[in-house]
């Protein structure tokens, strides 16, 4: 293995190195804030690395890791993604009163998976990188079940989670078999020439294998109609596990997407494409009416996920005829916008909750804006980014959506998408009224009393001035993301 | 760079009102209302001393290609897609900034005892609304206008459901629900205009410049002009697009319903004479009769159910649906007069739909209703404030000598050249805004006051604020020479013929 390998795999390496760290330490002492500090000085690292050593790119390291600037800037939306996790972690299990340090070695050995997924080029790494974050993803999600007063239904959640991405896995199992069964081959790129080498471009079994493998990427991105699992997990889980759930394990599952999706020219099966489209315009409709009869924030989320996933579809299909580039930057774009504002949304709700009470049915955010102005004003800027109003990152991904549909003539789901956007605005705005009403007179129950620590408050206003910043000047943004776009 | 000075006034003012508010509930107000002067000095600088503030004057303005500019301004903003900050004015925008200022001070003077609680957020929204739509007045990039369009709408959305009245939440969602959804139809059709005009041109840009000239026609130009003509429509608005402004009006605060009504309204108004028509010419001609017919018919619908209301804000919400009625005639008419006409309807209704709204909101404001069944005989209780009344729903119905009536007599006169029948139908409207405006008059102001109603007359700054609005209207109506001869360089750079 020479030198330049081993620089560009130092963020995994890295990554497996602070998992084992914070596995001794927790082994030792335990002690949540010793083992919370190591993780988090660990992603920081991690995140950082990549600007003191300069990579070498693109580079092929090992058969299983491709490294380009692809792969390195959505590691790097990952670890931003982890480490802001991390820190919203620790108030809220601070109040758990139980064994929490394993908390953090899952989280590790999640993000090394949707690192491994972000650099996969290969079938293998692929599923290996898949399981990797859902093993520990289930782990997650179950975690305060020995709680006295745990967040509502943790293991309920989990074993939803577990079956259904038993499935999803299973699925995409079968697929690769099948698809490697004609072809012979497991690399992305190779795909095509095998394809055309054994004359099996026609062939029904190659469809059934591309159709598993969509359906079960499907499953994973909580798509119409593979998403019956999503607004219960959302629900079940911890708050900071599921923001880790709504931001990382989505951006990794799109990186690898995208670039099987682009690489393989899986665009010519005009079934596939049929399949995507139904996929991305009942997403819309569905997750955003869902969306409309929800009172809990996290379960009304989950749905404006699944209608945001949606809305991302639009432009993994348009890439079908639409220069490569174009769909690089827009999915890029997009994916760091609802990132960015999914986890500031989910901090605001972490700031409000700890495991044994989670504040986050709507009536809880009555009055928000006068009890705590600056929470609310956090998470209206959320919700208005969400919507796709201007002066926010949100806007700037929608309008990039709109620019890709228009290039692929995707006239039926741009009416799609401003249906939805219609739709969504309501549930949005009522989350918004609810903060700008009287708060209850009932000050007991005064969420915002509770003290939030620096830490969280970091998160949020870094999240924040992103949002706003993106949305008022996204050139450099953009130009990192053409940079990146190169690679295809 | 003096139109930016305007906004940014505006948008600091409105940070320091927001943060002042700690020091003491008094301090926002005055703080907005330096702003507010600030900007009106500049403004009016602008108008009378250009040379002042170096730049051009009226008689020798900026040629850029297509059209005379006073003032413009621009620099880079996202040059991957072509988007840059152009702002512009010419004495169209001009005209309609001053209307911004001069009533955003008005709406001030509103707002001044009747806002109690969390004014200083409320001042912030106040002047960044303003600052928005100065943003739309000014903006000739297609991107940044968009940008402004929606800007100006968020902190009216708070004024409304925070500071309005019983039914809020319901009035400021649709309100925030119809200008969002038209206004992403705007969006997809700015981006179809720009790609299209990309393949044909090679030149990604979505500077109006570029733009002009982009010959699109048939099918696709028509629809891409009705996604502009749907968003403007629904601010204007217009049948079928109106049905959020009598819920807007009626539940916003009164200041609220003073920029919604002056202001706002003529975004919309604005935005076909400046966007729809020159940039698709020949799509709007195809569509003219229909939305001269729109027009009339929207002018004699609204005009009827304005005299079912017993509402009166809701009441003077649908006259103000009527009046729009006359520019979207005028506009589609597409000659000088009648074009003429619109602006100055523009301008006149600004001032007399402010004041009739401010006179409902104090009205509202003393006796806790605004149920015209429950009034009556209040000329004997509040003589000024009766006068008030008298005087601009007089106004309001085209009374010679005001500048209402220049205005719709313009447009009746200009459309009659190009639509008889549209003309003819129009001009009933005439008849029927004398029905429901002495309706008013009658249940307001005559018969008995059967509740005993006993309230404080107009104060002090309610006077002024109505004297200053007053003298407004009779200037328009007595010499409107002034802004005629300021939209006229405009209208001509759109290529209207003048006699």
């Amino acid at each position: 293995m020479s030198t330049d390998v081993l620089i560009d795999l130092l963020q995994i390496i890295m990554l497996t190195l602070t998992t084992v760290v914070v596995m001794l330490v927790a082994g030792f002492k335990r002690e949540h804030g010793l083992v919370n500090v190591l993780t988090t000085a660990g992603l920081t690292a991690c995140l950082m690395v990549f600007v003191f050593i300069d990579p070498i790119l693109p580079l092929q390291a090992t058969e299983l890791l491709y490294f380009d600037e692809y792969s390195l800037f959505f590691s790097g939306l990952i670890i931003f993604g982890a480490l802001a996790v991390s820190i919203l972690a620790y108030p809220y299990f601070e109040s758990h009163n139980d064994l929490n340090e394993e908390f953090y070695i899952l989280l590790l050995t999640a993000t090394l998976g949707a690192v491994v997924l972000a650099c996969s080029t290969h079938f293998v790494s692929f599923f290996i990188g898949m399981e990797m974050l859902g093993i520990s993803l289930y782990a997650m999600i179950a975690y305060p079940v020995h709680a006295e007063k745990s967040a509502k239904f943790p293991l309920e959640a989990a074993i939803k989670y577990l079956i259904m991405s038993g499935l999803a896995s299973g699925l995409i199992l079968f697929g690769i078999a099948l698809i490697y069964a004609l072809t012979g081959t497991m690399f992305f790129n190779d795909l095509t020439p095998a394809i055309e080498a054994q004359g099996v471009a026609s062939s029904p079994v190659l469809l059934a294998g591309w159709i598993m493998i969509i359906a079960g990427i499907a499953f994973k991105l909580s798509l119409v109609p593979f998403h019956i699992w999503t607004p219960d997990v959302y629900e079940g889980a911890p708050v900071p596990v599921t923001a880790y759930l709504a931001t990382v394990s989505k951006a990794a599952m799109l990186a690898v997407t995208l670039r099987l999706l682009l690489v393989s020219d899986a665009f010519q099966y005009d079934a596939l494409m049929l399949v995507l489209t139904v996929m991305a315009a009942a997403s819309i409709l569905l997750g955003n009416f869902l969306a409309l009869m929800q009172s809990n924030v996290k379960r009304l989320l989950a749905y404006s996920s699944i209608a945001h996933l949606g809305y991302l579809m639009i432009v993994i299909i348009a890439a079908a005829s639409v220069p490569d580039i174009l769909t690089v930057e827009s999915m890029g774009f997009y994916v760091t916008a609802y990132f960015i504002m999914s986890l500031a949304g989910f901090a605001v709700t972490s700031a409000l909750s700890n495991s044994g009470k989670e504040l986050d049915m709507i009536s809880d955010y009555q009055g928000l804006f006068w009890r705590n102005p600056w929470l609310a004003a956090v998470m209206i800027t959320v919700l208005f980014s969400l919507a796709g109003i201007p002066l926010t990152a949100g806007f700037i991904g929608k309008f990039y959506v709109f620019t890709s549909g228009i290039e692929g003539s995707l006239w039926f789901l741009l009416t799609m998408l401003i249906i939805g956007s219609a739709i969504g605005l309501y549930y949005y705005l009522r989350i918004i009224y609810a903060m700008l009403q009287q708060p209850a007179k009932d000050l007991k129950k005064d969420p915002a009393a509770q003290a939030i620590p620096f830490g969280t408050h970091a998160v949020l206003a870094s999240m924040t001035a992103l949002i706003i910043y993106l949305g008022v000047y996204p050139m450099p943004m953009i130009e990192i993301l053409q940079s990146i776009a190169a690679a295809f | 760079m003096i139109l930016v000075w305007l906004m940014l006034i505006l948008f600091v003012g409105g940070i320091a009102a927001w943060l002042s508010e700690s020091r003491g509930s008094h301090i926002p107000r005055v703080i907005a209302l330096f702003a507010i002067l600030l900007d009106l000095a500049l403004v009016v600088l602008m108008l009378v001393a250009p040379g002042v503030l170096g730049l051009a004057d009226v008689g020798t303005e900026i040629s850029h290609g297509h059209g005379e500019w006073l003032v413009l301004f621009q620099a880079d903003w996202i040059p991957r897609f072509g988007i840059s900050f152009i702002f512009g004015a010419d004495g169209l925008s001009l005209l309609l900034i001053f209307l911004t200022v001069f009533l955003g001070m008005i709406s001030l003077g509103a707002a001044w005892h009747e806002i109690k609680e969390r004014s200083g957020f409320f001042y912030f929204n106040l002047l960044w609304t303003l600052a928005g739509v100065i943003g739309v007045f000014t903006a000739l990039d297609l991107f940044l206008f968009f940008f402004f369009w929606e800007v100006m709408l968020i902190p009216m959305y708070f004024i409304i459901a925070i500071w309005g009245h019983e039914n809020k939440e319901y009035a400021a969602m649709k309100f925030f629900i119809f200008t969002q959804v038209s206004g992403l139809l705007m969006l997809l059709s700015i981006l179809v205009l720009v790609f299209l005009n990309y393949q044909a041109t090679d030149l990604l840009s979505f500077s109006y410049f570029d733009l002009l000239g982009n010959g699109l026609s048939g099918e696709i130009g028509m629809l891409v002009m009705l996604g502009f003509f749907v968003a403007f429509a629904t601010k204007l608005p217009t049948f079928p697009f109106h049905n959020w402004l009598p819920d807007a009006h009626s539940q916003a605060p009164t200041a609220g319903s003073v920029i919604l009504a002056g202001i706002l309204l003529k975004t919309g108004a604005y935005g076909l004479i400046r966007f729809t028509v020159p940039l698709f010419p020949d799509p709007s001609e195809l569509f003219a009769p229909f939305a001269m017919g729109l027009g009339a018919f929207s002018i004699l619908y609204t005009a009827k159910v304005a005299f079912a209301q017993t509402d009166i804000k809701r009441l003077i919400a649908y006259t103000s649906v009527s009046h729009m009625g006359f520019v979207l005639l005028g506009v589609y008419a597409w000659n000088a007069q009648a074009l003429q006409g619109a602006v100055m309807t523009m301008l006149a209704h600004g001032f007399s739909a402010a004041a009739l709204f401010m006179l409902a909101g104090g009205l509202q404001h003393r006796i806790h209703t605004r149920d015209m069944d429950k009034m009556g005989g209040f000329w004997g209780v509040a003589p000024k404030m009766s006068f008030m009344l008298l005087f601009f729903t007089v106004a309001a119905v085209g009374m010679p000598g005001l500048g209402n009536f220049i205005g719709e007599f313009l447009v009746l006169l200009g459309s009659f050249q190009a639509s008889v029948t549209a003309t003819a139908f129009a001009a009933l409207g005439l008849v029927v805004a004398a029905v429901y405006s002495l309706i008013v008059i009658q249940k307001v102001l005559h018969g008995e006051n059967e509740n005993n109603y006993v309230f404080e007359d107009l104060t002090f700054i309610e006077m002024s604020c109505f004297s200053l609005m007053m003298i407004g209207l009779l200037w328009m109506g007595l010499y409107p020479q002034t802004m005629l001869d300021m939209a006229e360089p405009t209208l001509r750079s759109l290529g209207i013929a003048f006699p």
